[in-house]
């Protein structure tokens, strides 16, 4: 894939003294146990995968899975054992300091689980902080970073200080902060974790409204299976460093391809999550006169669908009839095909 | 066999101490021994053995080898001498252009820079005094005396005493409020009106001057230990050291490659103000969130922008707690210094405190009190203020102290120039009150301590009695008879019955180092004399803790008494017990008693208070009383924090018992006093204090291995 943005080429990071020699010796073969007895601890084993342009890729796992570090060996705040990654095409880990502290200026942006804004500024001082570190006039700065206020709807508070907000009003800060260079490349490690469900959710939404209007190629770290999938367009599911699964959310909920995914899909409403071009047969024989379209998530049609009597038809954008689904079709997925409930 | 299974420590504690009181009785005292109460290893006497190290003679009496161990270190103080002979005299001769002379002239290069140093130091002390009081002396640092005594006017006036009073209260008043600018003026104006304005701007000039170099010295070496590991373990055991070493023991050294004077004074403040202050930076530093960090990085921060725009404004809070200790550590030593001629109140509460009049001492400790408060008080508001945004104000709000300031000069000066007519042929009090015409309660002290002598001279002189001869000197006896073998076998068993294998052998090296030195007896006394000031402390400390801890507002009111305490350059203790119990080693241990109890009660407070609120809580719903949670949940979870007061209090009595020394004790203090008026003395003083160091790290060693095992066990590490 030529447009892909972020490339990683079997990753590995491994803590411990003797850990760049022990990855050589294994040759490819990096068991966790072998190596926990040898003092050395596998942060991320073997990862290799692309982001393309404008992608939102979600890396789940729970705490230890090594997801943190994953995004950090890709943004470089650690650096990788062994592996390649490339941004752009650039070969990340050859870049010298000055090459990276380029890349991270211009490029790169990055939100934190803690916030992490500096307590000494205020609001608006805090988002034109990398553009004041990049060399940008003080005042220019603050005007840009002005505008990232009003988008991340701070406007008002511009001149309040970190320690009188609260973590969601914080949390808006540490991403304006993060988009205030305009990167392509948008890391956010578990952005959301630290606020309450009501602010979370309503955090998620703004998100996607101004992924929508950006359009940022990003990585995005969460322990939350439900927040991966609300955004992503594909998730990675790491345990133990390894990804065991990466997909799109639909697929990896009809075809969870370890014993371990399949615990965390077995209580995700699958209504919510899989659309209608999903479960749909190919067949378009005798359909009704109702049509949906086929990328209507299953659960805003159901209503419609499990009214009729006739099989519903489905069509693409060109309003094309591409397929069919049946109401017991609905039925069967939303209730049946869980092991529980068989 | 079974309960030995049961306490397996306990029976090991017990033999230990068997092992130990069997040596006691097993070694008897030799019949030569006494205890040497002059400086015998410099005396001849036909009794003593010798032997040759390194070029170097020692003598001493020789005992047998487990009742004391032969000095084998007592080259030691005699090598440090004359290698700091070596490099101030002959270490490197070089060339330097001599402005006098116009000629190069060969000079050691130690002595060079020691030179230049003191020339720098003592012209910056000269300057900041000359602003505070007046003076020609910087005018002729760089012109020359020719030029002043052509032109008479050419004199630095000094600011009036109105000027620096409203710049102290302006400063308080931004800093943290009214109640500060209210001390603030109230003290300024005590200081004035007592006539210690001059000693007072002379200690706080010396302050204004060591204070900020330890800041900036102390920073750097403290980003320098937290950027480089390497640099860090080469400094970590310095600190330590330099932490429990009593300041007494580092003038001598400083005497001789500085000489005496303010100068040198300002060197050994340094040495000794700069350890804390990498300690916070450190410490700060280190607790900058790593995602705060990470966030610098991503902003493409290079390593010098990640410093200083990112870690040290993060840290800012820690930094300045550390400019508070670094000030604190100033005037303490500001009082000290004066044994080696800096000049300021210090040198008159010293000069009170020979001449013993009570009331002159007292005036200038209390002087010395209430800047250090104010100061300490000043210092800790900076450090918790909060930055406010001042964008969108106008130059007048945002400015309106500094314009406010302005406008007292001004008021100050022309003040002054009318005092110039109103008070002619007099002083004029509206610039500076002098020295002995102030007000002056000396008076008034001194026929009250002479009251208090009258009055109480019996009962004082009966519980003196009673105390030096039933408990002191009995104790003093045991502590003595103490065969060598038998304390370091103690001390070393403990060591490793508490922290294992490393700790014993760190402690043995230590207690080694000490028994090796000959001064063995004189740091017996030290340890018994701080021995039962730390008892009595902790006791009493731990009763007042307790107590005042049932209550939110006694607590709190009891810590804030403590930090006033703490605030006190450790001298002034002497004052109050001078006047109570004369020059007696009852007089000593009071002053150690009522040093170390500071710690014991904060440290027994703060314990306490960190019993989470949970527990609390969870103890009350199953029915405790009072006294049941104390014994049964507060005390075993506050303890491992306790201990670390006892340590504390260990150190603190260590220094007062040292600092006794100047009423006359006969312990390690003694000789490193004596060592001040020797001109050999900087081997012996330097040896002394490591060895007084040694003894309060023994203590930490032990107190903190304990605690960590212990706060590991309760999961509170």
């Amino acid at each position: 894939m030529s447009d892909a943005v972020i490339k990683c080429e079997s990753v590995y990071k491994i803590f411990g003294v003797n850990a760049q020699k022990m990855l050589q010796e294994a040759n490819g073969n990096v068991d966790a146990k072998t190596f926990q007895e040898n003092g050395c601890i596998v942060g991320v084993n073997n990862a290799s995968f692309e982001v393309a342009k404008g992608e939102m890729l979600v890396v789940m796992g729970l705490s230890g899975s090594g997801k943190s570090t994953l995004l950090r060996c890709i943004s470089r705040l650690t650096e990788a054992t062994g592996g390649k990654i490339f941004i752009e095409g650039q070969d990340l880990l050859q870049l010298n300091n000055k090459e990276l502290i380029d890349l991270r200026r211009n490029k790169m942006g990055m939100v934190f689980q803690s916030f992490a804004l500096l307590p000494h500024k205020t609001v608006v001082e805090n988002i034109a902080f990398p553009l004041q570190i990049k060399g940008i006039k003080v005042e220019e700065s603050i005007s840009k970073a002005m505008e990232m206020v009003k988008l991340v709807g701070l406007g008002g508070r511009e001149n309040y200080f970190p320690r009188e907000l609260s973590g969601g009003q914080q949390q808006r800060v540490g991403i304006a902060r993060s988009l205030a260079v305009e990167p392509d490349i948008w890391f956010l490690d578990e952005p959301f974790s630290a606020l309450d469900p009501l602010i979370r959710k309503e955090m998620q939404d703004e998100f996607l409204r101004l992924q929508e209007q950006l359009k940022k190629t990003i990585m995005f770290i969460t322990h939350d299976f439900d927040e991966a999938l609300k955004l992503a367009d594909r998730i990675a599911i790491m345990k133990d460093g390894l990804i065991e699964q990466l997909d799109t959310p639909a697929k990896i909920v009809l075809n969870p391809a370890t014993e371990y995914v399949r615990k965390f899909t077995e209580e995700v409403p699958r209504e919510k999550v899989l659309l209608i071009e999903d479960v749909m047969d190919k067949s378009t024989d005798s359909v009704g006169d109702l049509k949906v379209s086929k990328d209507e998530v299953i659960e805003n049609v159901a209503e419609k669908i499990l009214t009729q009597e006739k099989t519903v038809g489905v069509i693409d954008d060109k309003n094309n009839l591409i397929g069919s689904i049946n109401p017991s079709k609905i039925i069967n997925t939303v209730f049946g095909g869980r092991r529980n409930g068989n | 066999m079974e309960i030995l299974k049961k306490y397996p420590k306990l029976f090991q504690w017990l033999f230990l101490l068997l092992v130990f009181f069997g040596l006691c009785f097993a070694i008897d005292v030799p019949e030569t021994y006494k205890f040497i109460r002059g400086q015998a290893e410099f005396v001849k006497d036909p009794n003593q053995s010798t032997y040759i190290f390194l070029g170097k003679e020692v003598r001493y009496y020789a005992f047998d080898v487990f009742w004391r161990l032969p000095p084998l270190l007592g080259w030691l103080p005699i090598w440090i001498n004359d290698s700091l002979f070596f490099l101030m005299n002959e270490w490197m001769p070089l060339e330097f252009w001599n402005e006098d002379t116009q000629e190069f002239k060969t000079r050691p290069l130690l002595l060079e820079v020691s030179r230049k140093l003191t020339f720098f130091m003592t012209f910056l002390i000269e300057l900041i005094r000359e602003i505070l009081i007046g003076g020609i002396n910087t005018i002729v640092t760089f012109t020359g005396w020719d030029w002043i005594s052509d032109n008479p006017w050419a004199e630095l006036p000094g600011l009036p005493w109105t000027i620096v009073t409203a710049g102290a209260v302006l400063l308080s008043y931004h800093l943290s409020g009214r109640g500060l600018a209210l001390f603030a003026g109230l003290t300024m104006i005590y200081i004035s009106i007592f006539g210690q304005w001059k000693p007072s701007m002379q200690t706080l000039s010396f302050i204004l001057v060591a204070a900020p170099l330890s800041f900036m010295f102390g920073l750097g070496l403290g980003i320098a230990a937290f950027k480089n590991k390497r640099v860090e373990k080469a400094l970590y055991p310095i600190l330590l050291v330099m932490q429990t070493m009593p300041q007494y023991a580092v003038l001598v050294p400083a005497m001789v490659l500085f000489g005496v004077g303010d100068h040198a004074a300002v060197i050994i403040t340094m040495v000794v103000a700069i350890p804390p202050m990498i300690l916070l930076t450190i410490l700060g530093l280190r607790a900058v969130p790593p995602e705060v960090i990470e966030a610098g990085k991503m902003s493409g921060c290079n390593n010098w922008q990640l410093m200083f725009k990112v870690l040290i404004p993060t840290a800012r809070r820690d930094i300045l707690i550390g400019v508070n200790q670094v000030i604190m550590v100033c005037f303490s030593m500001a009082v000290i210094s004066a044994f080696i001629a800096a000049k300021g109140l210090g040198y008159n509460l010293l000069l009170a405190l020979n001449r013993l009049d009570i009331g002159l001492a007292l005036e200038a400790g209390l002087c010395i009190s209430l800047i250090a408060i104010l100061l300490d008080k000043m210092s800790l508001a900076w450090a918790n203020k909060q930055e406010d945004y001042f964008g969108n104000l106008t130059f007048i709000q945002r400015n309106k102290n500094i314009l406010f300031f302005v406008g007292t000069v001004i008021v100050g000066i022309v003040l002054a120039y009318i005092g110039t007519y109103l008070f002619k042929g007099t002083h004029n009090y509206l610039f500076e009150v002098p020295h002995n015409k102030g007000i002056s309660t000396a008076d008034f002290w001194n026929r009250g301590v002479d009251w208090i002598f009258d009055t109480f001279f019996v009962y004082i002189k009966a519980f003196n009695t009673w105390l030096i001869q039933d408990v002191l000197q009995p104790m003093r006896a045991l502590y003595l008879r103490m065969p060598a073998i038998a304390t370091i076998v103690l001390v070393v068993g403990a060591g490793y019955l508490i922290g294992g294998i490393r700790s014993a052998l760190i402690v043995c090296g230590l207690t080694l180092f000490i028994a090796l030195s000959p001064w063995w007896d004189r740091a017996l006394v030290t340890t018994y004399m701080a021995t039962f000031g730390v008892i009595v402390s902790c006791t009493i400390g731990f009763i007042v803790g307790t107590l005042s801890f049932q209550n939110k507002h006694t607590a709190s009111f009891m810590l804030g008494v403590c930090d006033i305490f703490q605030t006190f350059p450790s001298f002034v203790y002497l004052i109050p017990v001078m006047m109570l119990f004369g020059i007696t080693d009852t007089s000593v241990l009071i002053a150690v008693i009522v040093y170390a109890t500071i710690p014991a009660t904060r440290y027994t407070i703060e314990g306490l208070r960190s019993v989470p609120a949970g527990l609390h809580d969870a103890a009350t719903m199953s029915g405790v009383n009072k006294f049941q949670r104390l014994t049964k949940i507060e005390f075993p979870l506050a303890f491992p924090h306790m201990m670390l007061g006892i340590n504390q209090t260990i150190v603190f009595a260590l220094f007062m018992v040292i600092i006794g020394a100047f009423i006359g004790t006969e312990d390690l203090g003694q000789y490193i006093l004596k060592a001040l008026s020797d001109k050999n003395g900087a081997g012996i003083g330097l040896t002394l204090g490591i060895c007084v160091a040694f003894i309060a790290l023994i203590f930490d060693n032990l107190i903190r291995s304990w605690v960590d095992k212990r706060k590991k066990h309760l999961g509170i590490a």
